[in-house]
């Protein structure tokens, strides 16, 4: 006997069609791509084409025939002249695969949950802050030019792309004087084609080189967000870990001043959403400079989301030539013991003016500076909680779906017995951001807020 | 300089001395019924449940990939969308791997976790398999930036659809690429129709091999039915990007003889169409006829071909279903790369 004709599926959800028509009857001689015969299902009329030569030998199931199971025999086939036809159909497992998908399905509930994930949380257990040794006051302009620029003169393979951060020496003067050093094929102008430049640094990065794609502010990273989930970073699981994507992806994050709705959006949990992506944000120069050398050593394509209003503040940073933090680990930035203050970039400053204010009242508040949106140092948060038992959450951005929220829910998840009081999140407000004075300052956090905040989790 | 380009083979005249030698035609013969029946056994394995999803079939297209590939170097790069299986057996990837990923198991280019859209090789200088429409065009920028970057006399080939060939990011890339003069060859694959949408009835340029006219980049029509054809306009867009002059266009005029997908019931255009490009334009044949005439090769050495190309298809469809299912431990690999 030759080969069997079985009925095919036309989608992944087809289990069944109707037989609308025979092209062939049987004796007919018939080779790969002949058409043979019609299916209708609820969707669609497809032609069933012939993938092995032969003669039909028979067809078992008539024209007009309805709810013909896929994979049930048609019609049959003799060898042809080949022979291999019918061995096509020989080597196929007689085991429907769509009854094990279905298998799955029903019982897949339970099945996953066995799967346990490898806590997405999961950041370094790295030891405490290592002291660097002197200082000195930069601003976090200078950190950022000074982290591009150093890692740019040991690895020729990184080089900086962007509006105007060649000539124009940086929209905000974060590459001023990197044209100069390195000359115009390591720091080039871009084009205003965020979607163009943005994929062309990725397929770039594809290769090896280790592009930093500089935004000239994160409101324009939303023309390239396609190449930055979809491509880099997911490539790396779609190929199933042969293809990495070694990419910074930077610029100013969040509100600057007066510029309106769409200038002034936080993209922290648009980002720190999408697995395959490393997000931080650093406050001070220190956090600036170390956070930006890490992600640009680091093999994975890294969102750093800076913030405008800093760029001029200054910070004791360390002077070490190798300064570096580890990406993943929060800092203490104060300590205390009555409630636990989270924050990320400027909100960390906010989180400091409370703190004082707090003080003075008898209240001690310890702040957490983020610096890593994904992975979230959950263990430093959840250590500072089983002391204060308290936690207010600070951030630009709107609530919903945001950092607080998900802070606060690795809190209840990690060690909900020790909260005396619901979390609270201190918020920018759920609009698009106003452009008049007044109104902006009303959107965003405020220092009262956060205040009364610590007052209200701590019940004073 | 575009050249009117009927999807004819007749194009050239019987007199005319063929580019192309024997061995070099026997090869693209052998490659494009590769491509062919691989298709179809996917198709047929589709048809039985063993491949999910989206399954992009390449019948019908053979030559383009086929006579591009012979242009190329080893660490030239290729980049192109989710009609990526021809492409992947074209820069010599394994059948084997590349239907076993069809079939979602661990013995796949991937391990399981592509699919049909998503298989990479660096090795062949094949960076995917995207599976977001245009995409792969800037992506592929990207790689001919790399060669630039580097200096390495490289180029990289981004192949795309019609359909596709309207997406912003196809412009910015153009442009991005005549500005920095990049190594790039840009493939325009018009099959006439952008899933159900004829290509009149989306785009409302009709020579889209200048649609880089506006940054100069020059472009070509070439019928893509005729492998030879292919191969000499792919010589001249390798011989242009790597001297050095920047980015080549080239629009295919090809046919798919499947649908868009496995999907698809073609209900937007005749099996009359269909049927005459597969008898009068078909790229195998085509070459198969040209063997016999103008080369005198045998049926028998025909045979050897076609029995090669069945056995390696057989062994790419019997391993895809030997080869188990990634196991759960692969659902955490390969999301970050760990640090060094």
């Amino acid at each position: 006997m030759g080969a069997v004709i079985l009925m095919p599926a036309l989608s992944p959800t087809m289990t069944e069609g109707k037989l609308a028509r025979w092209l062939k009857k049987e004796g007919d001689a018939v080779k790969s791509g002949d058409v043979i015969a019609e299916i209708e299902t609820d969707k669609a009329t497809m032609e069933v084409e012939a993938v092995d030569e032969g003669t039909i030998t028979r067809i078992v199931v008539p024209e007009g025939t309805e709810g013909v199971q896929v994979n049930s025999p048609i019609a049959e086939l003799d060898g042809g002249a080949g022979g291999a036809a019918a061995q096509t159909m020989h080597g196929i497992t007689n085991k429907n695969p769509r009854e094990n998908e279905k298998m799955i399905a029903e019982t897949g509930t339970a099945q996953r949950t066995e799967v346990h994930a490898p806590a997405t949380a999961k950041a370094p257990a790295a030891p405490a802050e290592k002291d660097w040794g002197p200082t000195a006051s930069i601003t976090v302009r200078e950190a950022l030019r000074d982290a591009m620029a150093a890692e740019m003169r040991a690895d020729k393979d990184v080089f900086l792309i962007g509006e105007e951060v060649a000539q124009y020496q940086g929209a905000y003067k974060i590459s001023q004087g990197l044209l100069d050093e390195f000359g115009p094929k390591r720091v080039m102008d871009m084009p205003i084609t965020e979607h163009g430049f943005t994929g062309m640094a990725v397929g770039a990065a594809f290769t090896g080189l280790k592009p930093i794609v500089e935004f000239m502010t994160f409101n324009f990273s939303m023309q390239a967000i396609d190449q930055i989930i979809n491509s880099a970073a997911k490539t790396l699981y779609m190929s199933g870990g042969q293809l990495g994507c070694q990419i910074v992806f930077r610029g100013p994050n969040g509100a600057a001043s007066r510029v309106a709705a769409q200038h002034s959006q936080c993209y922290a949990s648009w980002y720190a959403h999408c697995p395959g992506l490393k997000v931080v944000a650093p406050w001070s120069a220190a956090d600036a400079k170390g956070l930006l050398r890490a992600a640009i050593r680091d093999p994975n394509p890294v969102i750093v989301l800076e913030n405008e209003i800093m760029y001029g503040h200054s910070f004791e940073c360390p002077t070490d030539p190798d300064f570096i933090l580890p990406i993943g680990k929060a800092k203490v930035e104060r300590a205390g013991t009555d409630v636990t203050i989270v924050a990320f970039s400027i909100m960390v400053g906010l989180a400091m003016q409370a703190a004082e204010k707090l003080a003075e009242q008898g209240i001690s508040a310890e702040v957490i500076n983020l610096r890593s949106l994904r992975p979230l140092d959950t263990e430093t948060i959840a250590n500072s909680v089983r002391k204060t038992n308290r936690l207010v959450t600070v951030e630009e951005g709107w609530p919903y779906a945001g950092i607080g929220a998900e802070v606060a829910m690795q809190i209840m998840e990690t060690c909900f017995d020790h909260l005396d009081a619901p979390p609270v999140r201190v918020h920018g407000l759920d609009i698009p951001m106003p452009y008049a004075a007044n109104l902006e300052k009303l959107a965003l956090p405020r220092l009262e807020q956060v205040v009364d905040a610590a007052k209200s989790v701590t019940y004073k | 300089m575009a050249q009117a380009a009927e999807t004819s083979p007749k194009r050239r005249g019987k007199a005319k001395e063929p580019s192309i030698g024997r061995e070099d035609l026997l090869k693209a013969y052998r490659d494009m019924l590769l491509i062919r029946r691989f298709e179809e056994k996917a198709g047929q394995l589709y048809g039985m449940g063993l491949i999910g999803g989206f399954c992009h079939l390449y019948i019908g297209q053979e030559a383009v990939v086929v006579g591009m590939q012979m242009c190329l170097k080893p660490g030239d790069q290729v980049i192109t969308s989710y009609r990526d299986h021809g492409h992947m057996l074209a820069t010599g990837m394994e059948a084997r791997g590349v239907m076993a990923e069809l079939t979602g198991r661990i013995g796949g280019y991937s391990k399981g976790k592509g699919g049909s859209m998503h298989m990479f090789s660096r090795e062949k200088g094949f960076y995917g398999g995207h599976g977001i429409v245009g995409a792969q065009v800037s992506l592929g920028a990207g790689l001919a930036f790399a060669n630039w970057y580097r200096e390495d006399g490289r180029v990289a080939v981004a192949y795309f659809g019609e359909g596709a060939s309207n997406q912003g990011q196809v412009y910015e890339s153009l442009n991005l690429s005549a500005l920095f003069k990049l190594p790039c060859i840009f493939i325009i694959e018009n099959n006439k129709y952008g899933m159900g949408t004829s290509v009149e009835r989306a785009s409302a340029s009709r020579d889209l091999s200048q649609n880089g006219a506006a940054w100069g980049i020059p472009g070509e029509q070439v019928n893509g039915m005729d492998v030879i054809a292919v191969r000499e306009a792919g010589e001249r867009a390798v011989a242009h990007c790597r001297a050095g002059k920047g980015p080549y266009l080239l629009e295919m005029k090809t046919y798919r003889y499947r649908g868009h997908s496995m999907s698809d019931p073609a209900k937007y255009r005749t099996r009359e169409e269909v049927q005459k490009m597969r008898e009068t334009s078909d790229c195998i044949e085509t070459a198969r006829k040209m063997l016999v005439d103008q080369f005198a090769v045998t049926e028998a050495e025909l045979k050897v071909i076609d029995d090669e190309v069945k056995a390696i298809v057989q062994d790419s469809a019997d391993f895809a279903q030997q080869s188990p299912e990634p196991p759960e431990s692969e659902l955490w690999t390969d999301v970050l790369v760990e640090a060094r």
